[in-house]
């Protein structure tokens, strides 16, 4: 299974920096949208995967038998998830408002505070 | 229990929470804005003086024992950066009250700005990493918000490339974290420390200890990856942009601070040459930088990033007095930069512009301001006996002494520059008459920064600058009893254990409660039982 993810993760940073080198701003945000995902896979899969084995610990013991699978990146990767899910809630409502005054879905237009 | 480490967090978020609900009642929410902050403040002065007398205070969320719940502790540098953070929002709770326009205020203008300190203090304040970049995050979508408020086409195209490199770091950041936590298994900072020291040294370390420094180099606007600030610091209202210089890129930069003495300590015979010149091609991208500028924020908000090189610097050169320094820096550099962009909002005000050739004559009309700014911006070149003099002379001292020649010359350079900019907005604000095809306007009519008339007349704006000038002032002639603080904070940075033992070593009991299986339990051999709850 981690040579697969390994793969899948690899390629969703690949694709995601590469979307996000585009000038459409819109490609932007899928970009940032793939990335958060990627590094979400990436906890997820860094912190060891076990198939089969929930973090419940018997009636009468202090421990959960040796083996099981660690809840924390488990729980960690929830609250990235939702605080990307809230980031791109805002970074889509940008682009909109961003739309909406630039009138292009352009970055090579938007560089008017650059200089 | 020692609840002064937590009410710093609690206090904004609850004074937040409370501004939302009076979401038309306006009045209350600009009491609160004041009232808020001003407890806050205190607060904040109860942690340093605890921290001062016991040099750690800690705190376990929920009571469970430190590896395994969430750690907030405050060192000396947590609480230093706390009260000053502090201070800097007290400031602009009351400049806001004359700056903010209805618009700004009608769309919860107040509450993101008690949500942007709830972050900037969790972030001083916790010990567990993950919950670091929580607080990152809280941090962020404030400041976006606060960003965008009024929605004119600048503010836009500097939140789009503000937006997207924050993104970007943060995600750099959650990646090393999820790599942290693969190779040690935890995510607090002290237990991590101790693991580091154990784990088995792989080239794995220095990937992590860089993607650190990419994220937060990001995050602090060090070169070569600061291009997103001076696009974006100067778009938003004044008040927001004070806020901003004053404590966003200082979060950055305090990260470094903590992640590379108490984390990292032993990659940083390796990361410091890169780190050293790091800070010196930051020092002098953004003075030149703003050497070209003609646009009175434009050229704050580079200073900025040649100031961020000043603190980098003092990390990097990685002795005691040098991290004192360092730290001395962000001190002095929070007053001293929220205050001149604080007197750019008054300039823009009396003259309706930023443009630096449009104005003049100030000094005529405002001898006090001119003070306040002459003040200032001394200060930030570094002429004694102001605070930004002694904290450039301690690094510069450490500099010499561990005989980083080039670099020590190259940030005595840069205070030069500094100095010629500082000259320059003297010069052409404050100095020259103001040239004829001015229309200034004819009385210093307050209007928000949506054109509509406000009440509260330029005492309010007055008030903060006179006390931030101050403030400035008086760091530079009480510099004894400061520095003997951050050599404190030297000392402490230096030596993470103790560091380690105010986290681990309260807790040390209740962990054999939970890692020594009782009763029923017994049957479970005890290398193992260690071994799963980690």
């Amino acid at each position: 299974m981690e040579p697969l993810m390994a793969v899948a993760i690899g390629l969703l940073y690949a694709t995601a920096i590469f979307m996000m080198l585009r000038r459409s701003i819109v490609k932007l945000v899928i970009g940032l949208m793939l990335l958060s995902n990627a590094a979400n896979l990436l906890i997820f899969t860094t912190a060891g995967m076990t198939r089969g084995a929930p973090p419940l610990i018997p009636e009468g013991m202090m421990l959960p038998p040796s083996g099981v699978a660690d809840p924390l990146p488990q729980a960690v990767v929830l609250t990235a998830i939702v605080i990307a899910f809230g980031v791109l809630a805002f970074a889509v409502v940008l682009i909109r408002r961003a739309y909406e005054v630039v009138k292009a879905d352009d970055l090579d237009k938007m560089k008017d505070t650059d200089t | 229990m020692r609840p002064e480490v937590a009410l710093p967090v609690l206090l904004p978020l609850l004074t937040g929470a409370v501004s939302l609900l009076f979401w038309r009642a306006r009045p209350m929410q600009r009491f609160l804005a004041v009232a808020g902050n001003v407890a806050l403040l205190m607060v904040s002065l109860w942690l340093f003086v605890s921290t001062l007398s016991d040099g750690y205070v800690t705190m376990q969320m929920g009571s469970w024992p430190a590896p395994f719940g969430i750690t907030l502790i405050a060192d000396l540098l947590s609480a230093v950066m706390v009260l000053m953070t502090a201070i800097i929002g007290l400031a602009m709770g009351v400049y806001s009250l004359a700056t903010t326009g209805r618009g700004h205020e009608k769309f919860g203008y107040y509450p993101l700005m008690h949500l942007l300190l709830a972050g900037v203090m969790g972030a001083f304040l916790t010990g567990d990493i993950f919950n670091l970049y929580v607080w990152f995050e809280v941090m962020l979508v404030a400041s976006f918000a606060l960003l965008i408020l009024g929605g004119e086409r600048a503010q836009m195209e500097g939140a789009i490339k503000y937006v997207t490199l924050n993104l970007l770091a943060s995600v750099i950041f959650l990646t090393a974290v999820g790599l942290l936590y693969g190779m040690v298994g935890t995510l607090n900072m002290a237990d991590i420390a101790l693991r580091m020291d154990e784990a088995e040294h792989t080239g794995m370390v220095e990937v992590l200890a860089v993607m650190f420094m990419v994220a937060f180099g990001i995050k602090a606007a060090a070169f070569p990856l600061f291009f997103w600030l001076p696009a974006s610091y100067h778009t938003p209202p004044v008040a927001v942009s004070a806020l901003f210089a004053g404590l966003l890129t200082k979060v950055g930069v305090y990260a470094m601070f903590r992640v590379f003495t108490l984390m990292f300590d032993q990659t940083m015979g390796y990361l410091q040459e890169i780190m050293l010149w790091g800070a010196a091609f930051t020092m002098v991208t953004g003075v030149l930088g703003a050497a070209a500028q003609h646009e009175f924020r434009r050229i704050l908000s580079f200073h900025i990033v040649s100031q961020i090189g000043y603190m980098i610097l003092g990390l990097a050169l990685y002795t005691p007095l040098a991290i004192a320094g360092g730290v001395f820096a962000i001190v002095h550099n929070m007053v001293v930069k929220t205050n001149l962009f604080l007197i750019s909002g008054i300039t823009h005000r009396l003259q309706g512009t930023y443009q630096l050739k449009k104005m003049g004559g100030l000094y005529r009309d405002r001898p006090w301001l001119a003070v306040a700014f002459f003040l200032s911006a001394f200060s930030l070149a570094g002429v004694p006996p102001l605070s930004g003099f002694f904290a450039k002379f301690v690094i510069v001292r450490a500099g010499l002494e561990v005989e980083a020649y080039v670099v020590t010359g190259i940030a005595l350079a840069v205070g030069l520059m500094t100095l010629y900019s500082m000259v320059k907005i003297w010069n052409e604000v404050f100095w020259k008459s103001l040239p004829e095809d001015n229309d200034v306007p004819a009385t210093a009519t307050p209007t928000g920064d949506d054109g509509r008339l406000l009440k509260p007349s330029l005492w309010m704006m007055y008030s903060p600058v006179m006390v931030l000038a101050l403030f400035s002032l008086l760091i530079g002639v009480l510099a004894e009893p400061i520095m003997w603080v951050m050599m404190g904070i030297g000392d402490q940075l230096f030596e993470p254990s103790g560091y380690i033992e105010a986290v681990l070593g309260a807790s040390a009991s209740a962990d054999d409660v939970l890692l020594q299986p009782t009763g029923a339990a017994e049957d479970q051999p005890e290398a193992d039982a260690g071994e799963t709850a980690r």
